[in-house]
């Protein structure tokens, strides 16, 4: 792996001396380092930007708030990382129309807290701090308020990009409804900064529910946590949340319910009802749902997170399938958290061998594609994401992803080797 | 290839009883809802399963035919107009229900499948399809997801694009892919599923679809409250949805609407300058308080009748009324021309004001009927065409609204689609760079220009690296020429 050698007079020209900087470790990828750090403060710098790279076949990873840099193959190779980081206003926002434009580098909780003082949310809840927009919208990342609103791709309404020769192109606009031409703001989000550079994107908001309750159920098993998801699913509660915290120690199934004051008491009686067959049943204080909120563990930097995603039915097979897996190397109890009712299973596993993690993620990937799902390795230290492969294999739509790809960025600059299928 | 050989060829993909090529049948499919825009297609085949479409699509590959696909041809936008010289490629033979997969909220059809079967098919087991096209009773699925299809309950519940979780496609190279895994959630990779919906069917025919089905709503209640003018009811709307109340429906009618809908169908509507419906649905206990709630918002709006529909009978003659508003309008006019313009909901009062000045200008009348809680518009363009010249006036206003529209911040079509119909307005709304970069999908998706080329983009690129407008493929131009 070696870099260019990279002139950065013509970047300083386009940025400002003070926006390109040489990188330190602490910019690596995986590991590979960087020559450049390039700071764009505008959609012209950064297309100017990227036509230098372009003309110079650079090659580029894209990054927002850095908080998600793991997910992914080790580049290829990389020269620049351009940042969106100068790139953070709100650049329209009239509340009665719940539609905010933004630059892709604004810090999802600093768009949040504006919003808020207008009693409305972006209603996406990643558990990473210090995510942007743009990191969101590139890694398609969700929380646990998915079961109600849906991931990105349900919320985002317009986006603007510039492509790896510097053009600058829109789709999309900024009203909820609108369907003239090709949703290119979808075909961006999980693209992992290899179609080009989110610079803009536009959401639908929805307002923020008044009341909230959060109510758990400690589930002895996984049938017993299924059967608590499914009692709640087949309701007519209409729950923000149901999600699923599986440890050695703590295994619960938590519901969030968002309503109106006159509203959440029946909605918080209902749910208790329906999970009361599955367990012991409590309201959480407010300081303790926030905790439960967030779907990843706390677990160290070394730790490797697995993505299953499979039908949500299939809730015990998943967690037996980890459990069994994990168990028969050694691993213990992994532990285990999700969007339970929408599919989605992360499984945290702290420390083990390389080759142990490689053996367990191969078994539980063999099982869940072979069922319609998908394993994906979320986070993972560089030697294991080199032997396992990140993503697994490839849909039969692969073909149609290349051409995409080739179209969109023909000298393959943008984070190279970095997607599926090596692309 | 010459046309006889043609038919033999389809012939042998789908024996004689999937080809249609007498000329007086195929008049049946010069048009499609769209009624302005027609063309005789060459040929009508009519697939039964996935297998004869990928056959019928590498024919038309290895022969350079351009093609096109069509549901129930319900389409507003021309998208299922045929091309000259092209075959047009029928999809509702293909009509079975797949799979019904309730414990994952899922069903699986085929694209010739009807809307609203999917709702009956689910019904008895309280799950419903939540997009609802006023065309449901005849529009398929397949067009449905062409066109990204949106309904009175899309305010709340989303458009098709969000109720689409998987869709088998025969690509234009004839080759078969899986979009969007439909089983499990979050495949990675591009979101070729979220591109491929709503893109007209010029990416490709889905062959089969995954459905996300949602459980009925616990409660449902339904309001009509009359307005002095649009301007109050409009004040109503911004009322309830700035008060974080987000109603399954908001649907407005002004008074020429009214007028129409009346005759035709008598729902008993007030006589009012504008009328609002607004769905509330959920849980028991939120749908009762906010609903009283939407009671008071329309009364401090100066509501001068409020009726609430007592049971299932009442409310279905509400939607009936504002469903049968299109139809209606032959009662009142000859012929009517439909905009399909978006505009953030805070412009509407502004944009309604233009649409009359406009209609004013012209010496025309405009009636309209909107999902007002998104924004979106359907000002009908009323005109006789009868009478020289008023066909083309008409068209021109509704190019003028649609102006207004995106003065204003709005969109060019909020579900009708840009078909053949506003694809020369694109560039009012997309520059160029923006327009050449959806041709780079395109030319991913469909090289050789053959899907359903010439819709939706006024002169796209050919896929090579030269620029330049667009120009007919030889073959195409060779190919099929000599048949009428
Ligand atoms: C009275 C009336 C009311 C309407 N109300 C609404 C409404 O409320 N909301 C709304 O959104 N629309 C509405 N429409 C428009 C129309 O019904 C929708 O656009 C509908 O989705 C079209 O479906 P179709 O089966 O008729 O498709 P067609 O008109 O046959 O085709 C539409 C497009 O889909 C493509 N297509 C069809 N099948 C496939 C396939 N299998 N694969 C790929 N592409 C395919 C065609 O090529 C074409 O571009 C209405 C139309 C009428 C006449």
């Amino acid at each position: 792996m070696e870099t260019r050698n990279v002139s950065p007079e013509k970047l300083r020209e386009i940025v400002g001396a003070d926006h390109v900087r040489e990188s330190t470790a602490a910019d690596a990828v995986d590991g590979v380092e960087p020559a450049f750090v390039v700071e764009p403060g505008s959609v012209e710098e950064a297309s100017e930007v990227m036509k230098v790279a372009g003309e110079e076949g650079l090659a580029v990873v894209p990054r927002g708030g850095g908080s998600k840099m793991g997910l992914g193959n080790p580049p290829r190779e990389l020269d620049l990382i351009v940042s969106t980081a100068r790139m953070n206003q709100i650049l329209e926002y009239v509340p009665q129309d719940q539609v905010v434009r933004v630059q892709a580098g604004i810090k999802l909780e600093d768009l949040q807290e504006t919003l808020s003082e207008s009693n409305q949310m972006v209603a996406l809840d990643p558990p990473e701090t210090g995510a942007t927009v743009g990191g969101v919208v590139a890694t398609n990342a969700s929380g646990p308020r998915r079961y109600a609103r849906g991931t990105v791709r349900d919320l985002i309404i317009g986006i603007r990009v510039v492509l790896a020769d510097g053009t600058v192109a829109k789709a999309g606009g900024k009203v909820v409804k609108n369907v003239a031409g090709y949703d290119l703001a979808k075909l961006f989000t999980g693209s992992l900064g290899t179609l080009g550079l989110i610079v803009e994107a536009n959401f639908r908001l929805h307002p923020l529910q008044e009341a909230s309750r959060t109510v758990a159920v400690e589930v002895e098993s996984p049938q017993a946590a299924f059967e608590a998801v499914r009692a709640v699913k087949k309701s007519q509660v209409e729950p923000t949340a149901v999600e699923l915290r599986y440890s050695e120690d703590r295994k619960l199934v938590v519901v969030l319910v968002e309503s109106i004051p006159g509203g959440i008491d029946a909605k918080e009686e209902m749910v208790s009802f329906l999970l009361k067959p599955s367990g012991r049943v409590r309201t959480l204080s407010d300081e303790e749902a926030g905790r439960e909120r967030s779907s990843l563990s706390h677990a160290g930097e070394d730790a490797t997170v697995v993505r299953i995603s499979a039908p949500p039915a299939e809730l015990v097979g998943v967690m037996e399938s980890v459990l069994g897996a994990a168990e028969r190397r050694g691993l213990g109890h992994p532990e285990i958290t999700g969007h339970a009712a929408t599919g989605v299973t992360y499984v945290t596993l702290s420390g083990g061998e390389t080759g142990t993690l490689d053996d367990f993620a191969g078994e539980v990937r063999e099982i869940w594609v072979r069922r319609g799902g998908t394993v994906v390795l979320e986070r993972a230290p560089v030697e294991l994401k080199r032997r396992a492969g990140v993503w697994g294999p490839p849909a039969d739509s692969i073909g149609l992803t290349r051409r995409v790809k080739e179209k969109f960025d023909p000298r393959g600059i943008l984070s190279p080797g970095r997607f599926i299928g090596g692309i | 290839m010459e046309r006889s050989r043609l038919i033999q060829a389809m012939e042998d993909i789908l024996g004689p009883e999937g080809v249609i090529h007498e000329r007086e049948q195929l008049r049946t499919y010069e048009c499609d809802g769209l009624m302005n825009y027609r063309v005789i297609p060459d040929l009508v085949v009519l697939p039964v399963n996935a297998e004869q479409v990928q056959k019928i699509v590498r024919l038309c590959y290895d022969e350079g035919i351009p093609y096109v696909a069509r549901g129930s041809g319900t389409g507003l936008s021309g998208g299922a107009l045929p091309v000259e010289s092209g075959v047009l490629i029928v999809m509702s033979r293909m009509k079975r229900i797949l799979e019904v997969d309730l414990e994952n909220e899922r069903v699986v059809v085929e694209p010739g499948v009807i809307n609203l079967w999917v709702s009956q098919e689910v019904a008895d087991e309280g799950y419903y399809y939540a997009p609802d096209p006023a065309s449901q009773l005849v529009s398929s699925i397949g067009g449905n997801l062409a066109e990204n299809s949106g309904g009175v309950h899309c305010l709340k519940y989303g458009f098709t694009t969000n109720h689409v979780t998987g869709a088998e496609v025969v690509l234009p190279d004839g080759s078969v892919a899986h979009l969007g895994g439909g089983k499990a959630p979050d495949e990675p990779g591009y979101d070729l599923l979220g591109a491929f919906v709503g893109s007209e069917g010029t990416l490709g025919i889905a062959t089969s679809i995954t459905l996300r089905v949602l459980r009925k709503p616990e409660a449902v209640r339904t309001l009509l409250a009359a307005f002095k003018d649009t301007e109050e009811a409009g004040d109503a709307v911004s009322g309830i949805i700035g008060g974080g109340i987000v109603p399954a429906a908001i649907e407005m009618m002004d008074r020429l609407c009214l007028e129409a809908v009346e005759v035709a169908v008598s729902p008993g509507f007030p006589d009012a300058g504008a009328v609002l419906i607004v769905e509330l649905d959920g849980p028991e206990a939120e749908v009762e308080n906010q609903f009283e709630r939407t009671m008071k918002i329309c009364e401090d709006s100066n509501a001068s009748e409020i009726r609430v529909a007592e049971d299932d009978a009442e409310r279905a003659l509400f939607w009936k009324g504002r469903k049968a508003a299109f139809a209606a309008m032959g009662r009142v006019s000859n012929d009517y021309y439909v905009q399909d313009s978006v505009v953030p909901r805070t412009e509407l009062g502004a944009v309604l004001k233009r649409i009359s000045d406009l209609g004013e200008e012209y010496g025309m009348r405009v009636a309209n009927v909107f999902h007002a809680g998104d924004g979106n518009l359907h000002p009908l363009v009323l005109y006789d065409g009868e009478v020289e010249g008023e066909a083309e006036k008409a068209e021109k206003l509704a190019g003028d609204i649609v102006f207004a529209c995106l003065e204003h911040g709005g969109s060019l079509t909020g579900e009708h689609g840009i078909g053949e119909d506003k694809k020369k307005y694109m560039p009012k709304m997309f520059t160029e760079e923006d327009l050449d970069t959806m041709q780079l999908l395109r030319c991913a998706f469909d090289p050789h220009y053959l899907c359903n080329p010439g819709k939706m983009f006024p002169t796209p690129r050919l896929c090579g690296e030269r620029p330049g407008p667009f120009r007919m493929h030889p073959v195409q131009k060779a190919g099929l020429a000599e048949l009428f």
